[in-house]
C-alpha cells in the first residue's frame, strides 16, 4: 500500500484555534500514554483501546459541531469523551472504576457517557451505536429540533449488518446523522482488503444516496475542515453524510494484542504522518509556535494527567451493596 | 363490553397515540399494510406516516433506532412482526436497551416498549412458531409482559408506555381472535400475577397463549373432582414470586404450562422458585407441561402433539395425586 506524505502546507485558523486543536490532541496523546503505563501498573483492567495515532478525526470533527449535538463513539472514545468536554479526572476515575467515574465505574475505559454532555457512550458492539444514533436524529427531526448527531464507528462495523440497515434507514427517513467512519485500516487484526470485497468505504455508503466525503485523517485541517461541511449539509436539514476518515492506529487494538498482523515497517511510516508533530511543525514554520511553547503546552497538559491520575487514585469504591443499583430507573 | 384481544390492544394504541405526542409506532407493514396481524389497521389513517411509520425489513436498524429515539425525548412503540424476527434485533435488545441504564451509572434511561407476537398453533412451521419469552426474562434490565386475557391487552400498554425502562410485551398470535369482557374501569397492572381461577387441590401456573388451554383444563379437572387454580403469571420479569408462592402453599402441588421449550424454560425458573421458597409445603413433586423439543411441525397432527394441550395438562395435574 501506498502511504501518502505527511500533512503539510498552511494552517488557515487564528492561533489560538489552532493552539486549541493541538492542545486537545496532545491532551488525548499524553492521558493515554499515561493510561498504558497505569495498565501495566495493574491500574486499570479489563479492555483498554488507545486512540493514539487518530487523535486528528476526534478532535477536528468534534471541533466542528455544536453543544447541542449529540455523540455517539465506540469502545475507542477517550478522546471524543475528552474533546466533548467531559473531565479527564472523570475519565481518569471511571477507568480505574471508581465511583466518582462518569458512570460510577460500570463501565471502565470503553462505557463512558455523559448525559449533560449529549455523549451516548461509549458502545462496545461494533455497529452497535448506529441504530441508535438514526433514532436519536430521528427523535430530532420528529420534534423538530436543529441538531446533529454525530456517530462514530470505525470501518470494521462497515461490514456488520447494521451499517447498512442504519445507512438504509438513515437515508430513507433523511434524518440528520453524520456517520464518521474512522478508517484505521485494521478491524482488530483484520485488514480492509481482508474483510472487505470494495475497500473504497465512499462507493459503499454512496450506494445508499448518501453524499460522502474522504478526508486524510492525519490531517487536523483536512478533517476540521471536512467536518464543518458536512455537518453544515446534516445541519441544513439535507439529510445525513457520511465521512471517511483515513487514520491510522499506532498501538496495539488491545492491551491484549501482540501486533503480529501489521508490517513494523508500515506502522513506522504511517508514523511520519503522525497528526501532532506533522501539526505541530506547521503551525512552527508559520511562525504560530515556538518549541518553548510547544513544551510549555505540554508540561501544562502533562500536569493536568498527573492532577487525574491522583484524582482516581483518591477515588471512592462503589459500596458492593449497592450492586443492583441503576438496573432499573423506577 | 364485549371486545377482542386485537381490538383491545389496537384501542389501548390509539388511547396512547391521542394521549401524547410522543408516543409513536413503528414496524414492518404496521401502516399502509394494517399490520400483519392487523392490530395496527386504521392507524395510520387516524395518525399518518410521521407517527405510523413503515419500516424497512431490517429489525436491528428499527429496534435500535427505536433505543435512540427513546433517549431522544420520544416514546417508541417498536412492533417487531414476530419473535422469530426479533432475533434480527436481539443485540440491539440485549446489549443496549437492557444495558444502557445500568452501565451508564444510571444517567440514561430507555423508555421504550417492543411489542411481538409469539408463539405456535396455526401450522406456520419451524421458523414461524417460536415462544421464546424466556430469552428475554432472562436479561436484568428489560421488564417482559404476556397479556393473555382482552383486558391485559387493554390495559398493559399505557402502564408500559409510563415505565421509564425497556419493557418487551408478548402477544400470542392465537389470542388475536379471543373475544372476552373489557371490566370498566380495566387494570393496568405490570407489576403482578393474578389469579385467573380459584382451587384449593393444585395450581396450575402458565401465561400468555397456553392461559386458555390451561383454563380449560381446569374445567375438565373440576369434573372429575379436582378444584385447580390457575395462576396467569402475566409479567414474565421480574416474576411476581409472591402469588406463585401463596397459591402454592394453599394448593400443595403445582404444574407448570409453558409453551416454550422444556430445558431452560421459564417453567424451569418457576419450579426452582417454588422448590426454593416452598419446598416443605409441598404435597406431591412438581410438574410441567412444555412444548416437545423438537422444531414446531408443520403437520397438524403433529403440531397439536408438539404443543401443551389440556388433555396433557389434566393428565400431568391427575399424576399428581396418584
Amino acid at each position: 500500500m501506498t502511504i501518502a506524505p505527511p500533512p503539510s502546507g498552511p494552517v488557515p485558523w487564528e492561533r489560538e484555534i489552532a493552539l486549541a486543536m493541538l492542545r486537545d490532541m496532545l491532551r488525548i496523546r499524553r492521558l493515554e500514554e499515561r493510561a498504558a503505563e497505569l495498565y501495566g501498573e495493574q491500574k486499570i483492567r479489563g479492555f483498554l483501546h488507545l486512540y493514539i495515532g487518530e487523535e486528528a478525526v476526534a478532535v477536528g470533527a468534534l471541533h466542528a459541531l455544536a453543544p447541542e449535538d449529540n455523540i455517539v463513539a465506540t469502545y475507542r472514545e477517550h478522546g471524543h469523551a475528552l474533546v466533548r468536554g467531559m473531565p479527564m479526572r472523570t475519565i481518569m476515575a471511571e477507568m480505574y472504576g471508581k465511583r466518582e467515574g462518569c458512570s460510577r465505574g460500570r463501565g471502565g475505559s470503553m462505557h463512558l457517557f455523559d448525559a449533560k454532555l449529549r455523549l451516548y457512550g461509549g458502545n462496545a458492539i461494533v455497529g452497535g451505536g448506529l441504530p441508535l444514533a438514526v433514532g436519536l436524529a430521528l427523535a430530532d427531526k420528529m420534534q423538530g429540533a436543529r441538531r446533529v448527531t454525530a456517530c462514530f464507528f470505525g470501518e470494521g462495523a462497515m461490514a456488520e449488518g447494521a451499517f447498512h440497515e442504519s445507512m438504509n434507514l438513515a437515508a430513507l427517513w433523511q434524518v440528520p446523522v453524520l456517520f464518521c467512519c474512522e478508517n484505521n485500516l485494521y478491524a482488530m487484526g483484520t485488514a480492509l482488503a481482508r474483510s472487505e470485497s470494495q475497500t473504497d468505504l465512499c462507493v459503499k455508503a454512496a450506494s445508499y444516496g448518501v453524499p460522502t466525503l474522504k478526508v486524510d485523517g492525519q490531517d487536523i485541517v483536512a478533517v476540521h475542515e471536512g467536518a464543518k461541511r458536512a455537518q453544515q449539509h446534516v445541519r441544513e436539514g439535507k439529510g445525513p453524510f457520511f465521512v471517511e476518515f483515513q487514520t491510522y492506529r499506532y498501538r496495539a487494538h488491545s492491551m491484549f494484542d501482540p501486533d503480529l498482523y501489521r508490517d513494523k515497517q508500515e506502522i513506522e511510516q504511517w508514523k511520519t504522518r503522525g497528526p501532532l508533530h506533522t501539526f505541530s511543525a506547521r503551525l512552527k514554520a508559520e511562525g504560530k509556535l515556538t518549541e518553548a511553547q510547544f513544551l510549555a503546552l505540554d508540561a501544562e497538559v502533562a500536569k493536568e494527567v498527573e492532577d487525574a491520575v491522583a484524582f482516581a487514585e483518591a477515588g471512592s469504591w462503589e459500596p458492593v451493596e449497592d450492586l443492583a443499583r441503576d438496573l432499573y430507573s423506577s | 363490553m364485549k371486545t377482542t384481544y386485537r381490538e383491545a390492544m389496537r384501542e389501548a394504541l390509539r388511547e396512547a397515540l391521542k394521549a401524547d405526542p410522543r408516543v409513536f409506532l413503528m414496524g414492518e407493514d404496521v401502516g399502509l399494510y394494517g399490520g400483519s396481524y392487523a392490530v395496527s389497521k386504521g392507524l395510520l389513517e387516524e395518525f399518518g406516516p410521521e407517527r405510523i411509520r413503515d419500516t424497512p425489513l431490517s429489525e436491528l436498524a428499527f429496534v435500535g433506532a427505536g433505543i435512540g429515539a427513546a433517549l431522544g425525548g420520544m416514546r417508541p412503540i417498536v412492533e417487531v412482526m414476530t419473535v422469530n424476527f426479533s432475533l434480527l434485533a436481539l443485540d440491539q435488545i440485549v446489549n443496549t436497551a437492557a444495558l444502557y441504564h445500568h452501565m451508564s451509572g444510571g444517567q440514561f434511561s430507555v423508555p421504550l416498549v417492543i411489542r411481538m407476537a409469539t408463539g405456535a398453533g396455526r401450522q406456520i412451521a419451524a421458523q414461524h412458531s417460536h415462544s421464546l419469552e424466556n430469552w428475554y426474562a432472562h436479561v436484568p434490565g428489560l421488564k417482559v409482559l404476556a397479556p393473555a386475557t382482552v383486558e391485559d391487552a387493554r390495559g398493559m400498554l399505557s402502564a408500559a408506555l409510563a415505565d421509564p425502562d425497556p419493557v418487551v410485551i408478548f402477544e400470542h398470535a392465537q389470542l388475536y381472535n379471543m373475544e372476552g369482557e373489557l371490566p370498566q374501569p380495566w387494570s393496568t397492572d405490570i407489576t403482578s400475577a393474578c389469579v385467573r381461577r380459584k382451587g384449593s387441590a393444585v395450581s396450575l401456573i402458565t401465561y400468555g397463549g397456553s392461559l386458555p388451554k390451561t383454563l380449560k383444563a381446569a374445567e375438565l379437572l373440576a369434573g372429575e373432582g379436582i378444584d385447580a387454580e390457575v395462576i396467569d403469571l402475566r409479567v414474565l420479569r421480574p416474576l411476581d414470586d409472591a402469588t406463585i408462592i401463596a397459591s402454592v402453599r394453599k394448593c400443595r402441588r403445582a404444574v407448570l404450562v409453558d409453551e416454550g421449550w422444556r430445558s431452560g424454560s421459564l417453567a424451569a425458573e418457576v419450579m426452582a422458585r417454588i422448590v426454593e421458597q416452598a419446598f416443605y409445603d409441598l404435597d406431591a413433586p412438581l410438574a410441567r407441561v412444555c412444548s416437545e423439543e423438537v422444531p414446531m411441525p408443520y403437520a397438524r397432527h403433529m403440531e397439536e402433539a408438539a404443543l401443551p394441550q389440556p388433555e396433557k395438562i389434566v393428565a400431568a395435574a391427575k399424576g399428581l395425586f396418584a
